[in-house]
């Protein structure tokens, strides 16, 4: 199982990079960083689809050797469910988050984004959705892969206190006005840091919120040098230095809604 | 380790004793809490209101100077932050009033301001062409002028209309693109004007207000101007401040002008400094937070259970959270800190940062202490439980909160500034407040728990063995408490994925969630909103006019604002009564009148009364000359704009004024008199045959007076008629949408239905189509029913007094009595069958009999029944002189006696013997008879009795003496007889059942004989189970007997499913073989436990005793070896569940369910389940069933130990459920059983058995192989096959 989802990550992970490229050239539209925040995986809703459609059979596939035929189908709906929670979720919040951006400038835009807000731009909430249901996913699995199931704070209001501080980093990314980058991006790796210990403190959740922000960083530093978008005043190559932080605490918090999805209920928190 | 351990100790202690504090005066500490509470928030109130209202600050003109762009030194208390560099633009109004002078009559309404309006031309030209010139040269307008850029691209509709590529230049003018020609040429001025007005709701400052610079009521541009003058206004957007220039701008044209009565002041520069907008790319971010925020209040106080009212304490919750924040605010203004973060947007993470976590720590560690201690002890264990982890946790977000304060960030310190002090106020507010609400509500559940447990006997009941829960004790009817109805609390849950038809899931998601009301709700608010923001009445305008009063920033200088036009009409009475002397005149005249209508009245009159006197003048072609006078209302006229004017205006050029301030300049007054004769000229000629003469129209003063108001107020009439009949609508429409989809479950429960009481509704607030059907009742025992046993096949009960009544389970015949009223052995052996006795109670059927046995009856003895007991019903049968047998038990066990004595409910036995000798006395005789001879037969003595009777039926040996002890009247009866059953097993066709006195019996079930008995252990037999050849007995005495039974035969199942005839067959041979039963000691535990044994069960090969040693014992059946002694329960074990899949749940007197793992002995999981004992508990293949002595039957999630949901029984039918298959529950309710679907916790079906059984509740209910049901009424049975609701499920 949990082979399957990394290889069905590291496929999106390729199938991304092609699509990206693509975009690349058309240049035509330009991406929220927000966009990687939550997942750092951008793939066309297509593709996403395909390889959600590829997983889902996969893994029933392969758990029916071990249980029965009911418990399978069972399973990869619950899958199913969880992915369309997280999806959601995270399209949900690179709209909002984008928006926090948008407005303080920091990431620029064509001249008529407030009149055609939501259309300029219509492929970022997908990605980050699909990001989101990747990373959700890949919290819980590997967290049975490594045999420990996650019992810290495990309930939901614990859950939307965690989505609240991450909302708040950003905010925080977005309106205070620092004395320099360093200082913010300082601040803002404390406070990822602070998110992690404070809602995870696991290994594994640090492990793998590290390995996302590597990733997602690259991506997007790769989309900056293709000229997809642009930051205002990049200090780090071509990006902006708090950004991995961001993406660590997105990833935090995305897989403790994924691990929350994970242990039971396939309940919708109630912030869409 | 000794310190931290010593400083938790303490910690505890401190707590403990401060738990005890708040528990014991509650409302005098809620009384300090909120004088604190309110102490801390009065500094709040000199904070001006939030809001994004713009704020102002004013400076003389004279010798004015923009500020200098660093801070400012010196005075920092006067001058407010912003007040830093240059504005944006300075705002300079030439405030023009014209009128037409003297005024004909003959003229038409538009001549008021047609003329007027076309001076403004001329006033632009004079204001463009200005220039100063001095020693350093010339300077025009152009070169100090705020030179404005293209607009916005979106508003191309208005680049005609408004300057561009130059000076910011604002004139009524500007609507004929200041071009005099245009505005000649324009057949309707009004129409112009109002062209751009926006036709919806408007959301800004409208271009009118925008190029008149005044709001539209006070232009005077309408055809019903009584005043005759016509106000607006050049604006003009400086980009520097040259006071020479405008010096000499305003000389001149106060000298070209002159405004004689002119008393506007003029010596203040008034700033207004605008915050950030919030825009929709702001608001979205905002409002998720806020979501979140709900979301994770929501999350958390859901976790509130176990409470009186989860409502009261989630809110007590909300409350403490948001004073605390509120007193933080409060205490860092007490201390100087004034507030510049957005206090919206902190909010909440504010609130996230202090969290709700404490507080639902304290009330779970609260709830669960034990539930039979004081409140105040419960109150204080539960805080000095939770004292060190609470420490700890404020400990470490301080810590967290200070660090952040090194970032050295303002808004980060200003932050946890806050922060800081609202975790303080939090803690405080938590001991405080908190802790008290909690006290009172957990004493408000005690309360109401004491109301519900009315006999306190009852509460003990569950110390008996699992077959004897329900005490014999009928509880006092409850008829006179209105019957509880099913209320059924889910928790959601993974289990509740719904199976229901689509559709049905729609509407149960519409009536769930209330969705019609809460939209039609969401609806109204919005609109409101809508109407407040788009302020129609001028309300804001008003508020925000308030607001800068209040605030220390604004003028205090200033004039009392008058209330805006919405208010008032728009003539101001003052300015007239003050301007023209002619007043007492006037006064005089009208004297009749009110003083406020008449001071209303009064502009408008005296214009009249002006026009009058021109009349009066002989027809003379000139009226009276008017006057434009100045008054205190002119001043400062731009305040009576929206707020959003200026905004709005900068906005169209990209100019943002968030965070910015603009300096409005002192207006110039300019006054305009026109002659009649430029007015006429000016006149259109279209205008001359549209319009009446300006006074045709107006005869009638009183009837106009409403429409003088203008256009706005009536846009408003119209909105709000609008609104309220679209609302009507929609309601309406909803309403038919409900009834078409919801036609039957919904307010239509009929009336032959209410008399029953609350109707049964699940969670959706669905009662499903209940039905009745006629049960088999099974009638004849005389007491209440006590122990019931089932095979499939056959059902055997017994009662009180130790009748054991054998039913076939298919046809609800009695097949057989035990003891046989008419069996007895002679010295040979032979039973000699006496027929139509034993059907003969069993009226319903036996019918057949009952004649015959009447008649038999009568027959038999011999002597009339003397009249004396014809009216008055023989209570004989009720009266217990076994007191040895009582003594004996009341040595044993004190528990048990109680238990007895409720059993032993006198008056409803001598009442329902009263009814039943009421009912028809010549049956009542019969009854009589037969309860004697039942119970008595072996008493009586030869006289009464039929031949037949010898000394020796009474001996041990008769098998038909066992069980008529307690009514035996007749010493003569040994005292080993007089036993009750305590248990009862059935398999097969045989019957074992266990006595007080230590005896075990084996019955035939079918013959009615005794096969054989075992009386070696002397202590009462609690709890009995049988299983293949196998028999366990558990002693009151805590001693466990393994018997085995040996027979010669294999146990022959024979044709124990005899037909109604059965009982009138004679006697077959094969019942001799009886003799060859054995029943023997294979072993005997003798402390199994050292207290009574109160729960037995068996499976799997394993045997499992719960003891009111509160632990429970697991043997091993084939060598009765203790494998394992399970301990977890703080209380007495009352209920014990085991299954063939090992699966081990016991519940206790502590209200607790623990389960066990059969194979280890552990313990899996442990659930505070109920308050007060459990009751019952079974198992299905997923779930754990409970109920308890609080009437309520929770289903848990066996693997997670988590509750489902919960459903609440009617008072007395606590313990009445029976699992049906996997996935269907029936439990008894008042005459009634429904049945629920366990998976989802739906109500399927409620039906209703008979009209007798209404006021009996169902407090057994058994689950025979068949799919049927026996509930047991009291002395009843009834005997139900649902087919209709197991069709569904299977």
């Amino acid at each position: 199982m949990p082979r399957l989802e990394s290889c069905a990550w590291s496929c999106s992970c390729t199938a991304r990079g092609r699509h990206r490229r693509q975009l690349g050239d058309t240049a035509a539209e330009l991406a929220a960083k927000v966009g990687e925040m939550l997942g750092s995986s951008v793939s066309s809703p297509s593709l996403a689809r395909a390889g959600r459609g590829a997983r889902s059979p996969s893994t029933s596939s392969a758990s029916s050797t071990s249980s029965s035929a009911s418990s399978t189908l069972n399973w990869s709906q619950h899958l199913v469910q969880r992915s369309v929670v997280l999806f959601v979720v995270g399209a949900f919040m690179a709209l909002v988050l984008n928006l926090l951006q948008i407005q303080r400038n920091v990431t620029s835009f064509p001249d008529e984004v407030i009149s055609t807000l939501f259309s300029s731009a219509w492929w970022v909430p997908p990605c980050c959705g699909t990001a989101a249901a990747v990373v959700g996913l890949l919290y819980p699995c590997i967290d049975s892969h490594l045999g420990e199931p996650h019992k810290f704070k495990r309930e939901w209001a614990s859950v939307m206190r965690c989505i609240a501080v991450f909302v708040g980093i950003n905010h925080a990314s977005a309106k205070l006005d620092f004395a320099n980058n360093i200082q913010l991006s300082l601040t803002l790796a404390a406070l990822s840091l602070g998110l992690w210990w404070t809602f995870d403190r696991s290994r594994s959740g640090l492990g793998l919120g590290i390995t996302i922000a590597f990733v997602a960083t690259l991506i997007t530093q790769f989309l900056v040098y293709n000229g997809v978008y642009q930051y205002t005043s990049p200090d780090f190559l071509y990006i902006r230095s708090w950004l991995p932080c961001i993406f660590f605490s997105g990833g935090v918090t995305v897989g403790n809604i994924g691990r929350q999805l994970a242990m039971g209920i396939p309940e919708k928190p109630h912030n869409d | 380790m000794t310190l931290t351990e010593r400083l938790r100790e303490r910690i505890s202690r401190a707590f403990y004793s401060h738990g005890l504090l708040c528990a014991s005066y509650p409302i005098p500490i809620i009384l300090f809490t909120a004088l604190c509470i309110l102490a801390c928030c009065s500094p709040l109130l000199k904070l001006p209101l939030p809001g994004t209202g713009p704020v102002e600050f004013s400076t003389p003109v004279k010798d004015y100077a923009p500020p200098g762009a660093g801070p400012q030194h010196g005075d920092p208390g006067e001058r407010p932050d912003w007040y830093v560099g240059a504005p944006v633009a300075y705002i300079q109004q030439i405030f023009v009033k014209a009128t037409v002078s003297p005024w004909q009559k003959n003229f038409l309404a538009v001549d008021v301001f047609r003329s007027p309006l076309s001076r403004v031309f001329q006033l632009v030209e004079e204001i463009r062409n200005h220039a100063l010139r001095d020693s350093s040269g010339v300077r025009s307008l152009e070169e100090v002028c705020l030179q404005v850029t293209d607009l916005l691209p979106g508003l191309r509709k208005l680049r005609n209309l408004l300057p561009e590529h130059g000076c910011l230049l604002l004139s009524p003018g500007n609507f004929w693109q200041n071009d005099r020609e245009r505005f000649n040429a324009d057949p309707d001025i009004i129409k112009t004007i109002h062209q751009h007005e926006p036709k919806t709701l408007q959301t800004s400052a409208t271009l009118k207000d925008l190029l008149f610079g005044l709001p539209g009521r006070y232009s005077g541009v309408n055809l019903y101007n009584r005043r005759r003058v016509v106000s607006y206004t050049v604006t003009l957007g400086l980009q520097r401040y040259d006071s020479r220039f405008l010096s000499s701008l305003r000389s001149r044209l106060k000298l070209l002008h002159p405004s004689p009565n002119c008393s506007l002041r003029e010596e203040q520069v008034v700033h207004v400094h605008f915050k950030e907008e919030i825009g929709i790319a702001e608001l979205i971010p905002l409002v998720t937070t806020y979501i979140i925020l709900f979301a994770y209040i929501y999350f958390s106080t859901r976790k509130i259970d176990m409470v009186k009212s989860k409502w009261g304490l989630a809110l007590a919750a909300v409350v403490t959270v948001l004073s605390s924040l509120l007193m933080s605010v409060g205490l860092c203004t007490l201390f100087g800190l004034t507030p510049t973060l957005n206090g919206g947007e902190i909010f909440p993470y504010l609130v996230v940062v202090i969290g709700l976590e404490n507080v639902l720590v304290l009330t779970k560690s609260v709830v669960s202490t034990p539930v039979d201690l004081e409140v105040k002890l419960r109150i204080a264990q539960g805080l000095s439980n939770e004292s060190w982890s609470i420490m700890k946790n404020m400990a470490t977000e301080l810590g967290i909160i200070l660090i952040g304060y090194f970032t050295l960030v303002p808004a980060i310190q200003e932050f946890c500034l806050f922060a800081v002090v609202g975790l303080v106020s939090d803690f405080f507010l938590q001991m405080f407040f908190f802790t008290t609400v909690l006290s009172i509500d957990i004493r408000r559940m005690e309360l109401a728990d004491l109301n519900k447990r009315l006999p306190p006997e009852s509460c003990l009941a569950a110390g008996k063995a699992p077959c004897r829960a329900r005490p014999a004790a009928q509880r006092p009817a409850p008829l006179s408490a209105p019957p509880q109805p099913h209320t059924i609390t889910l928790q959601p849950s993974s289990l509740r994925n719904l199976r229901l038809p689509k559709r049905l899931r729609v509407i149960y998601f519409f009536a769930r969630t209330r969705l019609a009301q809460r939209l039609i709700m969401a609806g109204t608010v919005i609109w409101i909103g809508i109407l407040v923001y788009t302020d129609p009445a001028g309300l804001r305008t008003y508020l925000t006019s308030q607001v800068t009063e209040q605030s220390p920033l604004g003028d205090a200088g200033l004039p009392a604002m008058p209330v805006p036009g919405g208010v008032l009409p728009a003539g101001d009475p003052k300015m007239d009564l003050s301007v023209f002397p002619s007043e007492p005149v006037q006064l005089s005249e009208n004297h009749t009148q009110p003083r406020e209508q008449k001071a209303r009245l009064e502009p408008n009159q005296h214009s009249w009364a002006q026009g009058a006197e021109g009349r009066g003048n002989g027809q003379l072609e000139l009226g009276a000359e008017a006057e434009v006078t100045w008054g205190a209302e002119d001043e400062e006229i731009w305040r009576k704009l929206s707020f959003r004017h200026w905004p709005a205006l900068f906005s169209y050029y990209n100019i943002t004024l968030a965070k910015r301030y603009i300096s409005i300049l002192p207006a110039i007054p300019v006054t305009l008199y026109l002659h009649p004769q430029e007015a006429l000229e000016l006149r259109h000629p279209q205008e001359a045959s549209r319009y009446q003469p300006f006074l045709a129209g107006s005869k009638e003063p009183g009837p106009e007076h409403g429409a003088h108001r203008g256009h706005q107020d009536v846009t408003l009439y119209k909105v709000a008629a609008l609104g309220l009949a679209s609302g009507m609508l929609l309601v309406l429409l909803l309403f038919c949408l409900y009834r078409v989809l919801c036609p039957k479950n919904y307010g239509q429960n009929g009336p032959g239905r209410r008399r029953r009481g609350d109707l049964p509704c699940d969670d959706y607030g669905y009662s499903p189509p209940e039905t009745e059907i006629v049960p088999l009742v099974l009638r004849g025992h005389l007491m209440d029913i006590e122990c019931l046993a089932s095979d499939g096949m056959l059902l055997v009960s017994c009662c009180l007094v130790g009748q054991i009544r054998v039913w076939d389970a298919q046809t609800g015949d009695c097949l057989t009595v035990i003891p046989k009223p008419r069996l007895r052995r002679d010295s040979s052996g032979i039973f000699d069958y006496q027929e139509g006795w034993e059907p003969s109670p069993d009226r319903k059927n036996g019918l057949e009999d009952s004649f015959e046995s009447s008649h038999q009856l009568k027959r038999l003895l011999g002597p009339p029944q003397p009249p004396l007991f014809c009216d008055q019903p023989d209570l004989t049968s009720l009266i217990d002189t076994n007191f040895s047998e009582r003594a004996r038990a009341a040595e044993s066990e004190p528990r048990l006696r109680r238990h007895k004595d409720s059993g032993y409910d006198f008056s409803s036995l001598v009442g329902k013997v009263y009814e039943e000798h009421g009912s028809s006395g010549c049956r009542n005789v019969n009854v009589n008879m037969n309860m004697n001879m039942n119970m008595n037969f072996p008493g009586l003595s030869a006289p009464h009795g039929p031949a037949g009777f010898s000394p020796s039926d009474e001996g041990r040996s008769g098998p038909g003496d066992e069980g008529c002890d307690k009514s035996s009247a007749l010493p003569s009866w040994g005292g080993d007889l007089e036993s009750s059953v305590w248990s009862l097993e059935l398999q097969g066709n045989l019957i074992v059942a266990g006595r007080s006195n230590g005896k075990l019996e084996v019955w035939d079930a079918i013959e009615g004989t005794l096969r054989s008995s075992n009386d070696e252990g002397q202590s009462g037999i609690t709890a009995l189970v049988f299983l293949n050849n196998r028999i366990v007995a558990a002693r009151l005495n805590g001693s466990l007997d393994f018997f085995s039974l040996e027979t010669h035969q294999s146990l022959n199942h024979l044709q124990f499913r005899g037909g109604p005839g059965r009982s009138s067959l004679p006697p077959s041979p094969s019942l001799c073989r009886g003799a060859a039963l054995r029943c023997l000691l294979t072993h005997s535990v003798a402390c199994a436990h050292h207290k009574p044994i109160t729960a037995l069960r068996a499976a799997a090969g394993r045997l499992v005793t719960g003891s009111q040693d509160h632990t429970l014992r697991v043997f091993r059946l084939e060598d009765s070896c203790c494998l394992f002694t399970l301990q977890g329960h703080s209380g007495a074990i009352t209920a014990v569940y085991i299954d063939q899949t090992m699966v081990l749940a016991s519940g206790g007197q502590d209200g607790a369910i623990c389960l066990w793992d059969v194979l280890t002995g552990s313990r899996v999981s442990h659930m505070f389940a109920h308050r007060g004992d459990v009751t019952s508990l079974t198992c299905t293949t997923s779930c754990v069933i409970s109920s308890g002595l609080d009437d309520v039957i929770s289903i848990w999630d066996r693997s997670s130990g988590t509750k489902l949901y919960s459903i609440q029984q009617e008072l007395g039918c606590g313990a009445s459920l029976g699992v049906i298959s996997d996935n269907l529950l029936v439990t008894g309710g008042q005459g009634c059983v429904s049945f629920w679907d366990i998976g989802y916790g739906d109500l399927l079906q409620t039906v209703y058995l008979g009209k007798s059984n209404e006021s009996q509740p169902a407090r057994q209910i058994l689950v025979l192989e068949n799919a049927a049901i026996v509930c047991n009424f009291g002395s009843e049975l009834s005997l139900v096959y649902v087919p209709s609701v197991l069709e569904k499920l299977d």
